[in-house]
């Protein structure tokens, strides 16, 4: 069944407005900045929070309709919510926390989430991911019909985290019931769902697939916040069909994307090549600047020129001796500069 | 300009802690621990024990179970009737125990406001047994439904919401998660109102009296034993002071065990939040 949520409510400082629609067995992220409004959608699906005015039904079953005044308790929804923090009971053994909401189903789902040997351990001495899987054996006890996960990664420390997506990954498919993620990280939003809304100031600005989003991110916002480099400048018509867009700093680069007048030129890390010298390739863009920082990601390295984040492999960037200060050139080409219009 | 500081709080302190203790010191100095202990087993002392014990837990029993449930219903209510209950909770604190007493004949007794009524019935609270207890729960209920309110606010609203997307409807949520969180509180606040009660004078002697084994607590004892036998009145405080400190040693020991904080008081009790 199709989980559909449409409601307004108004916030500390603007009214969130949402509408959306999560399929049967489809993983929905809702991805965006702290205080956008991604909690306060999954706490009106929960009904922790009875918004001022919409409605929230799973196929036939209406779980809260403003405009009939119904609005079901927490308990009557058949929902899973994991809680950021997981709010596992700390007076309760990790057996009785997984019980709490129903009994039926907890040794398989002790064993399906392998933390059968922690039976009788209270929650203050599990590790986080032990913590992470509790609570989601705690939520899928009661045998929801949808399931909710507030920052299910946030409280992990990058270690686990790769490992833990693998896991929410295959669980998501396996349960196929309509979920909705909430996470700031793009990456695990891209990793777990299979379409992603980029929420700001309580609005959803795009919905898609997650390479769409990356493919034509609809405007600067969500180019910088799918990870994108967001580059401001002024636009106007060149040689050759092509769009020249002068930058605030003075520097000048070319995109294949129409546009004129002030605009966002978003250029993603991958497309960003970093060299000693702009080589005579079919790169039009060239950025030579001194090495701001570069940051180990696993087999990958972040290297900041100026304005741009380029992304190399770990091998590459030792065949170069990448070091910090050293002036380099980071090049891309007009195709990957993509031209968004700016948010006022 | 440092160590000068340094030594005048050190100073400030030292004369704090003495001023404290002095009085106590001074009841177990002027008897010798011999005649204390036979002059507790004088009848007087005795039957006052037994009065105190019996209406105390009584009154202390009452408190709990009706004070539990309006510390949560104010802990997660809101607005201004929430306000104006929390004031009403507070009202007998600094009430001033003669009014306390007046007020109760007023409300309670012979001629008063409901009074009139229990007589009616056949039986008469003011000067029994029952207006102890009535007057000790009285005084000392503030004491136990501030900590309560405090306890349950303190609470992790992630916990009853959890609890309640979990299937559990406000009752199960209720006892299984919030009451044992807040037990800390709830215990802290027990013992506050049990020792607030223990102690409680004023209100009884007015509007129960001071009747040997039937109104007369300990307190009421000592009043009474002061003008005619010094050293029983001596030895009941003695009694009192010991029954005091067991309270406050149980609960500061019932604090360290169940949480880390570094300063366990009777005001501050720390309830475990979420993990």
């Amino acid at each position: 069944m199709a989980l559909s949520v449409t409601f307004d409510h108004p916030l500390r400082s603007y009214d969130a407005s949402i509408d959306l629609t999560v399929e049967p067995g489809e993983t929905f992220a809702l991805v965006g900045p702290s205080g956008a409004g991604k909690t306060t959608v999954l706490r009106v699906v929960a009904g922790l929070l009875r918004p001022r005015g919409g409605r929230v039904a799973l196929g036939d079953a209406v779980w809260l309709d403003a405009d009939a005044g119904i609005c079901l308790d927490p308990d009557r929804r058949s929902v899973g919510l994991v809680f950021q923090e997981y709010a596992l009971f700390p007076h309760l053994t990790v057996e009785s926390n997984v019980g709490f909401g129903g009994r039926g189903r907890v040794s398989d789902l002790m064993e399906r989430f392998r933390i059968g040997h922690l039976a009788k351990a209270k929650p203050a001495e599990l590790s986080g991911g032990e913590r992470q899987r509790v609570a989601l054996a705690r939520a899928l006890a009661r045998d929801p019909a949808v399931l909710l996960l507030d920052e299910p990664m946030a409280a992990l420390d990058a270690h686990t985290r790769a490992g833990v997506r693998a896991e929410l990954q295959e669980l998501l498919r396996d349960l196929a019931l309509p979920a909705i993620l909430v996470t700031h990280d793009f990456e695990d939003a891209a990793a777990l769902a299979d379409r992603v809304g980029v929420i700001a100031d309580g609005r959803i600005l795009q919905v898609g697939p997650p390479d769409e989003l990356v493919a034509s991110p609809s405007d600067a916002f969500v180019a910088s916040f799918t990870g994108g480099n967001l580059l401001h400048g002024f636009a106007r018509p060149a040689r050759e069909g092509l769009t020249e867009v002068v930058l605030d700093g003075g520097a000048v680069v070319f995109s294949t994307d129409p546009g004129h007048g002030r605009v966002g030129v978003v250029v993603y890390p991958w497309e960003v090549s970093i060299a000693h010298a702009a080589a005579a390739d079919s790169a039009l863009n060239h950025v030579s600047a001194p090495i701001a920082s570069l940051t180990t990601i696993g087999n990958r390295v972040r290297v900041r020129v100026g304005p741009l984040v380029g992304e190399v492999t770990a091998a590459s960037a030792e065949r170069l001796g990448l070091e910090r200060g050293q002036i380099v050139v980071a090049s891309f080409k007009a195709t990957g500069a993509r031209l968004v219009p700016l948010r006022d | 300009m440092s160590r000068l500081f340094s030594l005048g709080v050190a100073v400030a302190t030292g004369v704090t802690l003495l001023f404290l203790l002095l009085p106590i010191i001074a009841i177990f100095a002027r008897v010798p621990p011999g005649d204390l202990v036979s002059a507790l087993g004088r009848g007087q002392a005795t039957d006052a024990l037994l009065v105190s014990i019996e209406t105390n837990v009584i009154a202390l029993a009452l408190i709990v179970v009706a004070g539990t449930p309006t510390a949560w219903l104010i802990a997660t209510g809101s607005g201004r009737l929430r306000d104006v209950a929390v004031t009403l909770v507070e009202l007998p604190l600094v009430l001033p125990p003669a009014v306390a007493g007046i007020g109760l004949l007023a409300a309670f007794g012979r001629v008063g406001l409901v009074g009139g009524n229990i007589h009616v019935i056949g039986t008469e609270l003011a000067f029994t047994k029952a207006a102890v207890v009535v007057a000790i729960t009285f005084v000392a209920s503030p004491f136990y439904v501030r900590s309560a309110i405090a306890a349950f606010e303190s609470l992790d609203p992630s916990m009853t919401q959890a609890a309640r997307t979990l299937g559990a409807g406000p009752g199960r949520t209720f006892v299984r998660v919030a009451l044992p969180l807040a037990a800390a509180g709830l215990g802290s606040g027990a013992a506050l109102a049990f020792a607030r009660g223990i102690g409680e004078f004023g209100a009884t002697l007015m509007f129960a009296g001071s009747l040997r084994g039937v109104t007369q607590t300990l307190p009421l004892a000592i009043y009474e034993a002061f003008d005619l036998d010094f050293d029983l009145a001596l030895a009941i405080s003695a009694e009192l002071v010991a029954i005091s400190a067991v309270i406050l040693l149980a609960t500061k020991v019932v604090f360290r065990w169940r949480s880390p904080s570094p300063s366990t008081t009777l005001f501050g009790p720390t309830t475990p939040r979420s993990i």
